[in-house]
């Protein structure tokens, strides 16, 4: 969930009301946002640097909002769009309408055959007559880094790049080209440098070493230039510092550059809409044209606005209330979506600004939302049905239970463990051990899912050495075995370990809890029943191991843990174990 | 005879006497009197009443000097006949530099410098060391010092006041001068032989702890788990079966309309599976649904218009929640000839590749619920959760609005804490959308509602743990399993 910060004076300031904490963190629970941290920038920078940094002087100590955002809504992802969507929800404004202006030749933008190696698509437009103040400036800046963080994946879906269009000439053209032929004076740079020179120089650069993957071993590189020749930007690394934008940019051409067209237009769009507000006409920007390689072309920004129709009472039943069709349009129009009713049918207007609404129950959330969750009356329940437990979790209980009673203490481990944990520590190969693997483990105890519940009790007895003797102790879990029979590979296995720790191995003690359980689930002492065969396991004692058979298949292993698995699980006292499979028995 | 039974021949023929003195007596060590004197005070014989009383006695130092003399004499002891120069009496001596002065002070010796060096000769042909004698009386018990002369010793550090504390006996109720053996338990031969109406019992004191019974139990979480399953099967759900660690892309994500883009399917967040890595058998009629929802819309909905990749849905992971065994329940319910409105729930593991710290694990218990009926709505959710979240204690309930990719409308669960005074989020509930229900075949006007918590976190806060690895995982502290009450949400 995004998080952003904007100034409480500013914001208040722009909502005409100042609120305590307290009241404006109840506006956002009802409005579905949540006011994460009051704080200052001063105060963020000792947190994050250390008190030096904080000090220094022309650190603000304005008082900071942090406000964590929906996933989806990328239309409250700055201060303007926040403020916009917060007035029209307390029905001090209405819901903006988004203009465009018609297209001028001079701003279309060429895609070459090229871009198709390495970022297929662009979009593009333009904002006239900007006046930017610098809250504004850092506010735009600061959702561009937003958008880049959350719906464009970290820039491998979309990047975003803005430039001072009265110091470029288009049309334009985005190109990709190899990084030897690309040079430019890069944003803040002193000097101009090859596409290759820049990833040396930012693979150390805190921020930006992050997206140089994305084009690093790609033969071409993403490159947009104007007319002369002048670069916009390398995309999705940096843009050129020829056209930067300042406070003085009165005129902004935006590009974005992507591998997926939605989100591109979706990213526009939301520029767009936030920021037209600075506009010489407010809330309209200027259409470009943008040439596919096949020389189609299609207008950007599309500011799509479309038209949606519900049934009043379907989403009256849908949320469990009894409301009029006027009402439902005011409380969706609240929701900067603008609706008219007539015949018991909403005709919703979804503005580009709102693109997470995709379909009628995205609707019906925001008129329960405008309504208030907290309003909505129960309603009691009209379904009934009988309860039932799987067999698997019902015996899983009852022998839980019965463990217990027989004196063993339960403990509850990892499903996930190191690769040693299953194999070396207990004598084997893991070649040998039909575990899965995880590809992307954090940290070293992670590495495998577990074939056996032994090795979390023998950690579990590491553990709990200040513990009298002798100590009991039991599982009942799954684990995880490789199975080509299964849909997915692998299947669980629910299975009961217990071990007995003490001054001597105690086999009678782990082999007398085996022969409880059996009687328990009525299972004979016999071939006909169970049985022991003795076998050779590297985890146990030579001798001392023998196999558990339910009539004539194997279900488990029982005996003395072997020295060497004590040692490697750092245990000084001897043990008998017992590890069954109890699905035969469900 | 028995030194509790002399102890109670004493007391009978005067009434009253001090342990002191009956150690006096019998010359024996007070602790033992004190020892004796409680087993028959607890048999109600006697009483006591425990003095205290002070008396002078030897310090370390006075010890010594009641054993080998004072410094002073012990100084005059060691001069010749025809003297001692005085740098070697005062390096030889021990206490030789107090001896000297109270010796000088006696007047037993005196300072020769005629020949150069001083010398110290003897004075006095006898001397009688007082200061022995009267500390040697002391330590009998004799104590006829002067207020001075006691002083004095005690500024040298030779006596030292010491506590006593004794008891003074008197007859008590159950006064007798012999003692009958009292029995310490009923046993059966006393039942067989009926010898249990003449004998006599020897008190218990209840203030004491029994003896503890030797038991297995259960862990604490697991416990928690199990009032959980008793809640639902109340309510009249059924269990799903969770035992699949190891799922599809497909069914953790694809299939509850959860973009191929979207941040939780990145390595960051989810274990992915190098061996087994894929997944093949798929309903392929079902993947061709899911796929068109996804990429180009329908079922009344925009799609996320991207570019559908099996190879994406395909990867093994270990599950992220167990939502993707109710999406497996749910198509299960929909390939069904007519639709039965149901209840489902879930109790078990699900995995994300956290960075673990106090409050995060890997792996943890995902608690979900999900009925499935009619023209379900927000109302009935409400209703769902009020009533099962009263079973766990909390009866007053907030709700957020929230995101989720796959719910629509989402509400985050707030409860109002009435131990810690404040409202906390407990878990998070919504409807599922209909691009999700839609594809699986299930009738238009069936919905969905489902909510899910972590079993962790409840119980962590009912028991005031602020660290997840003291209650899950090797490293958890046995003793605590055993401390653990039994387990009442509601209390």
């Amino acid at each position: 969930m995004p998080t952003i910060s904007v100034n409480r004076d500013s914001l208040f300031a722009a909502l005409g009301k100042t609120y305590s904490d307290d009241e404006f963190q109840d506006l956002c629970f009802e409005f579905g946002l949540e006011l994460d941290e009051v704080t200052t920038e001063k105060q963020m920078l000792i947190k994050e640097q250390g008190d030096q940094a904080g000090y220094a002087s022309g650190v603000s100590e304005d008082v900071l909002y942090r406000i964590d955002i929906p996933a989806n809504r990328y239309d409250l992802l700055c201060l303007e769009g926040l403020v916009n969507g917060l007035l029209v929800f307390l029905g001090k404004k209405t819901p903006p309408k988004y203009r465009l202006d018609k297209y001028e030749d001079c701003y279309s933008l060429h895609l070459t055959p090229a871009t198709a190696q390495i970022r297929p698509y662009a979009v593009a437009a333009v904002l006239k007559n900007v006046s930017f103040t610098k809250e504004s400036y850092d506010s735009f800046i600061d959702l561009q880094d937003k958008l880049h963080q959350n719906i464009c994946r970290k820039r491998t879906l979309v990047a975003i790049g803005t430039h001072d269009l009265d110091t470029i000439k288009g049309p334009f053209v985005y190109d990709a080209l190899p990084p030897s032929d690309i040079k430019f004076k890069a944003l803040n740079q002193q000097k101009e440098m090859t596409a290759t020179e820049l990833m040396e120089l930012y693979s150390s650069h805190p921020q930006l070493k992050q997206y140089l993957g994305i084009i690093r071993d790609s033969p071409v590189y993403p490159v947009i230039k104007d007319k002369n020749g002048v670069i916009l930007s390398m995309p999705p690394i940096i843009n050129g510092d020829h056209s930067k934008i300042t406070l003085n940019t009165k005129n902004v051409f935006i590009e974005c550059t992507a591998t997926d067209l939605t989100k591109a237009t979706v990213v526009l769009d939301t520029l767009v809409c936030m920021f037209s507000v600075y506009c010489g006409k407010t809330y309209t920007a200027q259409q470009c044209k943008v040439f596919a390689p096949d020389g189609t072309y299609q207008l950007y920004p599309e500011l799509k606005h479309r038209r949606e129709t519900i049934n009043v009472d379907k989403a009256n039943s849908y949320i469990g209330i009894q409301e009029n069709g006027d009402k439902l349009a005011e409380l969706l129009t609240r929701m900067c979506l603008p609706t008219e009713h007539q015949d018991s049918v909403l005709s919703v207007e979804v503005p580009p600004t709102r693109r997470d609404v995709i379909h009628a129950c995205d609707l019906y959330e925001d008129i329960a939302i405008a309504f208030g969750y907290n309003n909505i009356p129960r309603r009691p329940s009209s379904v009934v049905t009988c309860g039932a437990q799987t067999q698997a979790n019902k015996l899983t209980e009852q022998l839980r239970q019965e463990c217990a009673h027989a004196g063993y203490t339960e403990a509850l481990t990892f499903t996930l463990c190191s690769r040693e944990d299953v194999a070396t520590k207990l004598g084997r190969n893991i070649e040998d051990v039909a575990a899965v693997h995880i590809s992307n483990p954090k940290t070293l105890e992670f590495q495998v899912v577990r074939t056996l519940l032994l090795p979390g009790l023998l950690k579990t007895l590491a553990a709990n050495k200040k513990m009298p003797l002798p100590l009991k102790i039991f599982e009942i879990s799954d684990v995880v075995l490789k199975d080509d029979g299964a849909e997915t590979g692998a299947t669980n296995e629910r299975r009961l370990c217990a071990l007995y720790c003490g001054r001597a191995a105690g086999f009678q003690f782990v082999h007398g809890l085996l022969d409880r359980v059996m009687a328990l689930l009525t299972t004979p002492c016999s071939k006909d029943g169970y049985w022991l065969r003795q076998a050779e396991d590297p985890a146990y004692f030579p001798g001392r191991c023998a196999e558990v058979l339910l009539r004539d298949t194997v279900i488990g292993k029982i005996g003395v843990i072997h020295p060497n698995v004590l040692t490697a699980f750092e245990l000084t006292n001897p043990c008998s174990a017992l590890e069954i499979n109890i699905e035969p028995f469900i | 005879m028995e030194l509790n039974e002399k102890i109670l021949h004493y007391l009978d023929k005067c009434d009253k006497v001090n342990t002191l003195k009956l150690a006096d007596e019998f010359n024996e060590d007070h602790q033992k009197i004190v020892g004796a004197v409680k087993s028959i005070e607890a048999l109600e014989m006697i009483v006591s009443e425990a003095v205290k009383s002070t008396k002078w006695g030897l310090t370390e130092e006075g010890q010594m000097v009641a054993d080998q003399g004072s410094h002073e004499a012990v100084l005059y002891r060691n001069i010749p006949d025809d003297g001692s120069p005085q740098v070697e009496v005062m390096k030889k001596v021990p206490n030789a530099k107090v001896g000297f002065s109270k010796a000088m002070s006696a007047g037993w010796i005196y300072i020769d410098k005629s020949g150069g060096a001083p010398l110290v000769k003897r004075k006095v042909e006898n001397i009688s060391d007082t200061v022995q004698e009267n500390l040697i009386e002391i330590r009998k018990g004799i104590d006829n010092l002067t207020d001075n002369v006691r002083n004095d010793y005690k500024k040298r550090k030779l006596l030292q006041e010491i506590t006593l504390k004794s008891f003074e006996l008197t007859k008590g109720p159950q006064f007798a001068t012999s003692i009958k053996k009292l029995e310490t338990d009923l046993t059966s031969e006393m039942l067989m032989t009926g010898s249990w109406k003449e004998l006599q019992f020897k008190p218990y004191n209840f203030d004491a702890l029994g003896q503890p019974p030797s038991c297995g139990h259960l862990h604490p979480l697991l416990k928690v788990r199990s009032e959980f399953r008793e809640i639902f099967l109340e309510m009249g759900f059924t269990e799903m079966p969770t035992n699949q660690y190891v799922e599809s892309s497909f069914w953790n994500f694809d299939a509850l309309f959860q973009p191929q883009q979207h941040p939780a399917r990145d390595a960051h967040d989810t274990f992915f599976i190098s061996s087994p890595a894929n997944s093949t058998e798929f309903p392929m009629d079902y993947l061709e649904k899911v796929k068109k929802v996804h990429s180009k819309g329908g079922y009344g909905s925009q799609g996320y218009i991207y570019d559908w990749k099996i190879e994406e849905a395909q990867k093994n992971l270990l599950r992220t929640h167990t939502t993707a065994v109710s999406a497996r329940m749910l198509y299960k319910l929909a390939q069904q000839a007519k639709f039965e409105p149901q209840k489902y729930f879930s109790i078990d593991k699900v995995f994300r590749n956290e960075t673990l710290d106090a409050t995060h694990l890997a792996e943890f218990h995902q608690v979900e619920g999900v009925v499935a009926a009619r023209g379900l709505g927000l109302a009935d959710l409400i209703s769902e959760l009020d009533a099962f979240f009263s079973r766990l204690g909390f009866h007053q309930l907030q709700f957020k609005p929230a995101y989720n990719p796959y719910t629509e409308p989402s509400m985050e669960i707030f409860a109002y804490h009435t131990g810690l005074g404040k409202w906390i989020e407990i878990g998070n509930s919504g409807v599922f959308r209909p691009e999700m229900l839609l594809p699986m075949g299930l009738p238009e006007d069936v919905n969905v509602i489902a909510w899910g918590l972590s079993l962790e976190r409840p119980t962590m806060i009912k028991y005031g743990l602020n660290n997840i690895r003291d209650l899950v995982g090797p490293k958890v502290d046995l003793q605590m399993v055993q401390n653990n009450p039994i387990c009442r949400l509601d209390k």
